[in-house]
């Protein structure tokens, strides 16, 4: 069984998001620490890139600020090493970036890629140091089923799971998507971008129906969750409950004080799972 | 015959479908139909008689005799695409979309626009179909082309300024992508370029293939033979493949596209994707694109509004790949020149855009025989451009 699928086997599971680098390297390092602390069971670290066209406003904009503070794919990979040696870090952790930060990897920065022979390279160097470093798996929301296999290969040679998006349009192609899935499956719970939502109208327990005809790999809803009783809701039809924006608007209102902070609305989400 | 996006919409190794999840249905739903529409006789006599009736196709094929005899090589003809309907090739890709679009039962078009030229194309569209329609625009687009922006709303567009990222065509791009996701059942994207994610770049490259079709048959025509080199500048490159398409497969023909080098390729400002650009993933497409070491893409830079986009369509990367095209820079002063010198001998003022290419052509035309012919792509006209020539020139008018 993957780490991943171990996220699973404590009740519900609570998957907090969070931007790498935002404000800085140090406060993540901090916020992640906390979130393992009150009870997250998977943490996704978002890589920051230039243009995240998934991504509403709150994160859009801690991916734009992160990168201004200087943040690289290789700082990004050395924060997580440190996480996993330094401060006790043993949940599982997945990587969400988009597809071209992993596809133009090349470590220290070093070297030309072009010319066809270049892309494996990218693939299969990010997908090592991610190995290296203690990454359980990756989320890439503009790598569909159809484009997944480069990816997904880079991903299994390395022993990491290439997570794979279910969205509300997915309908017949839920099935195939749900057949080939590694680790867990993202639900995406509304049409549009991240961000935080008032209501989620989408019929998740459909959804999760119709991938538990095919597969028993969990399934956790992302996208539009900030309040417990919407995590409640969602991973009463499914297996978790992933939040983001929510937790991105806490460093968006305490900065490098964030921790704290952050661990509460954690506890105060996991708790709500697990009554 | 010449170039063909494979069954998994790639052309060499460059294209595909890198698109969220949420929109996978819609881009087959749109694939499949445009597979039934595109060799339906009734489609094609609508589009035709769109193209002849609205948009007042054929564009001429015009013998730049002035330009011809200044330069003293070889003989210079225009494709007149800013004689078009809206004053640019946009228009072509916009009605076949648009009529692909109400064909599909789709009540509303969004779209990206840079200079505002695909944006306008777009909102005359949506007004001829009765449909809605909105407009995602750079907000410092917004600003540089005011007029355009007034044209959109003049026609019943709602024009959507963007303030993300660097607050032009690639983030309008983005955000149109965005709005798509939110809203898909009722709303076609008509994306204004031949890029994104397969089946986009075959539409519009077919749709603008009307250019070439006409061109090759009015020059064989007027001079008996084909040209020895066709010239387009290429930003996403939507006129570009449009005017080389139907040369693909004459192999004495040169296809050059000029790419918009800004203050020049070996400076940060330049949108000159195929001379400083490597393969990537962005915008749902493989292909060549301005970024940094780490995949972040490049804040890129051009005096035309149209052409400053970091990536490239691609079939026109596949183009480069095999040799079958070049790709040249032309920075922002030749192209400012190249205007300038077109309006003052031929009378015709030429999209700072389509300059690119014409300054090109000024570089080679002299080094050519009497007898050799270059055809060059004027895809639009350069009526939105002369506040921000003037500027260049340190002359402020009022648009």
């Amino acid at each position: 069984m993957s780490t991943i699928r171990e996220a699973f086997t404590k009740g519900k599971a609570f998957i907090p998001f969070i931007t790498a680098g935002y404000p800085d390297l140090e406060t993540t390092k901090a916020v992640v620490a906390a979130a393992q602390a009150n009870g997250a069971d998977l943490i996704e670290i978002g890589i920051p890139f230039s243009d995240p066209t998934a991504e509403g406003p709150v994160i859009q904009t801690a991916n734009v600020r992160a990168l201004e503070g200087g943040v690289t794919t290789d700082l990004v990979f050395e924060m997580v090493d440190q996480l996993r040696k330094e401060e006790g870090i043993t949940v599982p952790m997945v990587f969400m970036t988009y597809a071209n930060v992993v596809y133009s990897y090349h470590e220290g920065g070093e070297g030309e890629l072009d010319g066809s022979d270049g892309s494996d390279r990218g693939r299969y160097g990010f997908c090592r140091r991610c190995a290296e470093v203690g990454i359980d798996g990756l989320i890439l929301p503009d790598i569909p089923f159809e484009e997944k296999d480069p990816f997904r290969d880079a991903c299994r040679q390395n022993g990491l799971d290439l997570i794979s998006l279910i969205a509300p349009t997915s309908e017949d192609r839920i099935l195939k998507i749900a057949g080939e899935a590694d680790g867990f499956l993202y639900i995406v719970s509304s049409l549009g971008v991240t961000g935080v939502r008032s209501e989620i109208t989408t019929d998740i327990a459909a959804i999760t129906a119709k991938i538990r005809s095919v597969t028993d790999t969990p399934c956790a809803v992302g996208f539009g969750i900030s309040k417990p009783e919407q995590a409640r809701a969602m991973a009463d039809q499914s297996d978790g409950a992933i939040v983001g924006s929510a937790i991105i608007r806490i460093l968006d209102q305490y900065g490098k004080d964030a921790a704290p902070y952050v661990g509460d609305y954690v506890r105060s989400m996991k708790d709500a799972l697990r009554s | 015959m010449a170039t063909q996006a494979d069954d998994k919409g790639r052309f060499g190794q460059f294209g595909g479908q890198y698109i969220p999840e949420t929109l996978m249905n819609a881009i087959i739903e749109l694939d499949e139909a445009y597979t039934r529409y595109k060799d339906d006789p009734q489609f094609n006599s609508e589009l035709e008689t769109l193209f002849r009736e609205y948009a007042n196709r054929p564009s001429r094929l015009y013998y730049a005799a002035k330009m011809t005899e200044d330069l003293g090589g070889a003989k210079i003809y225009f494709k007149r695409e800013d004689l078009n309907f809206t004053g640019a090739h946009k228009i072509n890709n916009v009605l076949g979309q648009a009529l692909l679009a109400k064909k599909m039962g789709k009540t509303r078009l969004i779209a990206e626009t840079g200079a505002g030229q695909h944006g306008v194309a777009t909102a005359t569209a949506a007004a001829y179909f009765g449909m809605e329609c909105v407009i995602f625009m750079g907000k410092v687009d917004c600003e540089r082309q005011a007029l355009n922006v007034y044209k959109m709303n003049l026609l019943g567009a709602k024009v959507v300024p963007v303030t993300s990222g660097t607050a032009t065509l690639k983030d309008a791009v983005s955000e149109a992508f965005r709005e798509w996701t939110n809203r898909i059942e009722d709303t076609h994207y008509c994306l204004g370029s031949v890029m994104g994610p397969h089946p986009f770049p075959t539409i519009v490259r077919d749709f603008q293939s009307v250019i070439s079709r006409e061109s090759r048959a009015q020059i064989l025509e007027k001079e008996g033979r084909l040209p020895d080199a066709v010239l387009a500048c290429v930003g996403g490159g939507s006129n570009a493949i449009g005017s080389f398409y139907h040369y693909i497969d004459d192999p004495g023909v040169q296809l050059i596209g000029c790419e918009a080098a800004g203050r020049g390729i070996d400076t940060y400002e330049t949108a000159a994707t195929i001379s400083t650009g490597r393969i990537g993933i962005f915008h749902g497409m493989k292909s060549l694109f301005c970024q940094n070491e780490y995949g972040q893409i490049a804040p890129v830079y051009s005096i035309s509004a149209g052409l400053d986009y970091p990536g490239v369509g691609p079939e026109h990367a596949h183009l480069y790949d095999i040799g079958r095209a070049q790709y040249v820079p032309v920075t922002d002063a030749e192209a400012v020149e190249a205007f300038e010198y077109t309006s003052k001998t031929e009378g015709i003022i030429p999209a700072i855009e389509s300059s690119h290419a014409i300054a090109h052509a000024m570089k080679i035309a002299p080094k050519m025989d009497k007898d050799q012919i270059l055809v060059v792509t004027v895809s639009g006209r350069g009526d939105k451009d002369c506040a921000s020539v003037a500027r260049y020139r340190g002359l402020e008018i009022a648009q």
